[in-house]
């Protein structure tokens, strides 16, 4: 898939809560590279305190109104920068990176998201909807502020929500929601490690194959660099921008 | 358009922007982005004898106008290279370098003669500065007499350009260029990453797994201009600069120390298309101070 180097303008900031904002925006030249669900961009955040790059998931593509969505979280100091963007900026982006999820031709599908992982699960599960797949999401986070987009994945799949303070859905970690007992043919999953960690054992126990997203630490986010490492059953060491950053968790050498 | 063509002791460049190993994977991931044969050149990742797995992860962490890494010349091995990588990227009309990296003497002899019948690949460069490998790599670069036992071993074996990669974690840099230059280099490329180190001070561990790493980007120009300028003063031969070159201006500003060519390196990964603005800069600066050939530039200090 080509990649490009891009401008878009801010259409939208939609702040969520304090620590999170949903970022719409519309190439300056009108043309929406192809993209697929769990592919990535890397954005240049013009400020002081950055020097590369920054990756983030593509969240969604709105094709009717050409836009790209980006969920961030403000994790330090540049994405506490981009999420200052104001209608009408210029943000530049190299997209799209990676390798995105697998897409299921019909089956019955569970994604798993936690915290802003949700992000690449919303374009993924309007995909597989339009693949004929059944797609139920099980969403956690430590509360009910910390449940993003919820309206919007309605409408792709049947929700299953965890807090792990009980203000909404169940009480818990997504590892303790019942929906995880039924079955499934795939769990695709992105999150905080040991959330993955655990999901893809729970997956295994079950002989469900599981895919995860992993976010390891990037420098170019196009193959060039080789310092995103995973360490893979297959051929060892490959670069999560490149060949990831979605696996099959059986290709890691995740211990248990 | 003026001339922009520069000769590196026999290694013809179409102009003098060439990318830095290690930064720019084998080209092709490049090659979305823009025309790779608009470049005076590229040189490939680190090369070694056997395949190499490299250092375990995490293997970057940012630093302020920069980052440290800590690869540790993760590659396939020359034969992989010569079989499976360069044929699908001999045909782009540009000098392709491999930089040549190993653990001893004869690991750089063994890998320079089978790059003697590459037919598409003009220059070797040899890495006798990488950090990040615990034996060899920089070991050769910081003394005298460890890169001359490389540099003549390499220079019986191999017929075309050698290009002598030096460190910068050394006393004196100009020490080890005249040493390489008196046993057959061509031309010396400078600098490598310099040894750092980063801590994570909520965890208190160290952000590479190697605990030190190389540091590269924009943070280490000065000092590389530095060098780049007493280097070419003590030697003959041509030196191709680099260190933090962003754009344009830090490129001539290279030139003017005395480098004959230069390389980007970091900051490919913050725009992929730099290369090519920083060959349109040197043209329009050259327009603008009425300089017809880019030679007229190096080491044009006032
Ligand atoms: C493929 C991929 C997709 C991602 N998608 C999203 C997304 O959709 N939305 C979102 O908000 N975030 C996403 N992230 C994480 C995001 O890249 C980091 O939060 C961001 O780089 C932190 O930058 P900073 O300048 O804000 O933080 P810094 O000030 O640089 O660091 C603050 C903290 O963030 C951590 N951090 C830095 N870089 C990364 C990184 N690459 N991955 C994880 N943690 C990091 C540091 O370890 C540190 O603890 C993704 C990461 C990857 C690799
Ligand atoms: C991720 C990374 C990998 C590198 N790998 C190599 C290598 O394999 N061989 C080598 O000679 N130099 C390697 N280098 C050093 C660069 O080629 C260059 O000398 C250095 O980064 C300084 O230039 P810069 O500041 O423009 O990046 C690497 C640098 C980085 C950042
Ligand atoms: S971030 Fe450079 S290879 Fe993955």
């Amino acid at each position: 898939m080509k990649k490009y180097v891009k401008n878009f303008k801010v259409v939208d900031n939609i702040r969520m809560g304090d620590l999170y904002g949903l970022l719409k925006l519309a190439p300056i030249d009108g043309i929406m590279p192809d993209m697929l669900p769990g592919q990535f961009v890397q954005v240049y955040i013009n400020c002081r305190d950055t020097y590369l790059r920054r990756p983030i998931s593509i969240n969604f593509v709105d094709k009717l109104r050409n836009e790209l969505w980006i969920l961030v979280r403000d994790a330090g100091k540049g994405t506490h920068h981009l999420l200052q963007v104001q209608r009408g900026d210029i943000l530049n982006l190299v997209l799209p990176l990676g390798k995105g999820f697998s897409i299921k031709q019909g089956g019955k599908i569970l994604l798993v998201g936690g915290g802003v992982g949700v992000a690449p699960l919303l374009l993924l599960g309007k995909i597989l909807k339009e693949q004929g797949c059944l797609v139920s999401y099980l969403i956690g986070a430590k509360s009910k502020e910390d449940l993003l987009l919820i309206d919007e994945f309605a409408k792709y799949g049947v929700l299953y929500l965890s807090t792990e303070d009980g203000s909404m859905g169940e009480k818990g970690f997504v590892t303790q929601n019942k929906i995880l007992q039924s079955d499934f043919d795939l769990i695709q999953c992105c999150g905080p490690l040991p959330m993955m960690k655990a999901v893809a054992k729970i997956a295994r126990e079950r002989h469900i194959d599981c895919e995860v997203s992993l976010e390891n630490m990037m420098a170019c986010g196009i193959g060039a660099c080789l310092c995103c490492v995973e360490d893979t059953v297959s051929a060892g060491n490959v670069c999560v921008c490149k060949n990831g950053p979605v696996f099959n968790t059986n290709d890691l050498k995740w211990e248990n | 358009m003026g001339k922009l063509k520069v000769s590196i002791r026999g290694l013809e460049l179409k102009n003098p922007v060439m990318t830095a190993s290690g930064t720019f994977g084998y080209g092709e991931e490049f090659a979305d982005f823009f025309d790779l044969s608009r470049l005076g050149g590229f040189v490939v990742k680190g090369t070694t004898l056997n395949h190499r797995e490299g250092n375990p992860y995490p293997r970057m962490v940012e630093t302020p106008s920069g980052m440290l890494n800590a690869v540790g010349l993760q590659n396939h091995g020359v034969d992989y290279f010569i079989n499976n990588i360069y044929p699908r990227i001999k045909h782009i009309d540009t000098q392709i370098v491999v930089n040549v990296s190993g653990s001893t003497v004869a690991d750089y002899v063994a890998v320079c003669e089978k790059l003697n019948d590459v037919e598409n690949v003009n220059a070797v460069e040899i890495n006798i500065s990488c950090p990040n490998v615990k034996q060899g790599g920089m070991a050769f670069g910081t003394t005298c007499t460890g890169a001359e036992t490389v540099v003549s071993a390499v220079r019986a074996a191999y017929h075309k350009t050698i290009i002598v990669k030096l460190s910068p974690n050394v006393t004196d840099i100009t020490e080890i260029a005249k040493a390489v230059e008196a046993v057959g280099a061509d031309a010396v490329s400078l600098t490598n990453t310099f040894l750092g180190m980063a801590i994570n001070v909520e965890t208190r561990k160290p952000y590479l797994s190697t605990i030190t790493g190389g540091l590269s980007g924009a943070c280490i120009r000065p000092i590389a201009v530095r060098m780049v300028w007493q280097t070419a003063h003590a030697v003959n031969i041509p030196v191709i600069g680099l260190g933090g070159i962003m754009n344009g201006r830090d490129a001539i500003e290279f030139l003017l120390a005395g480098a004959s060519a230069i390389q980007v390196g970091t900051a490919n990964f913050i725009d992929p298309t730099v290369t090519i603005k920083i060959i349109e800069y040197i043209n329009d600066y050259m327009l603008r101070h009425n300089i017809d050939d880019v030679n007229d530039l190096i080491g044009g200090m006032l």
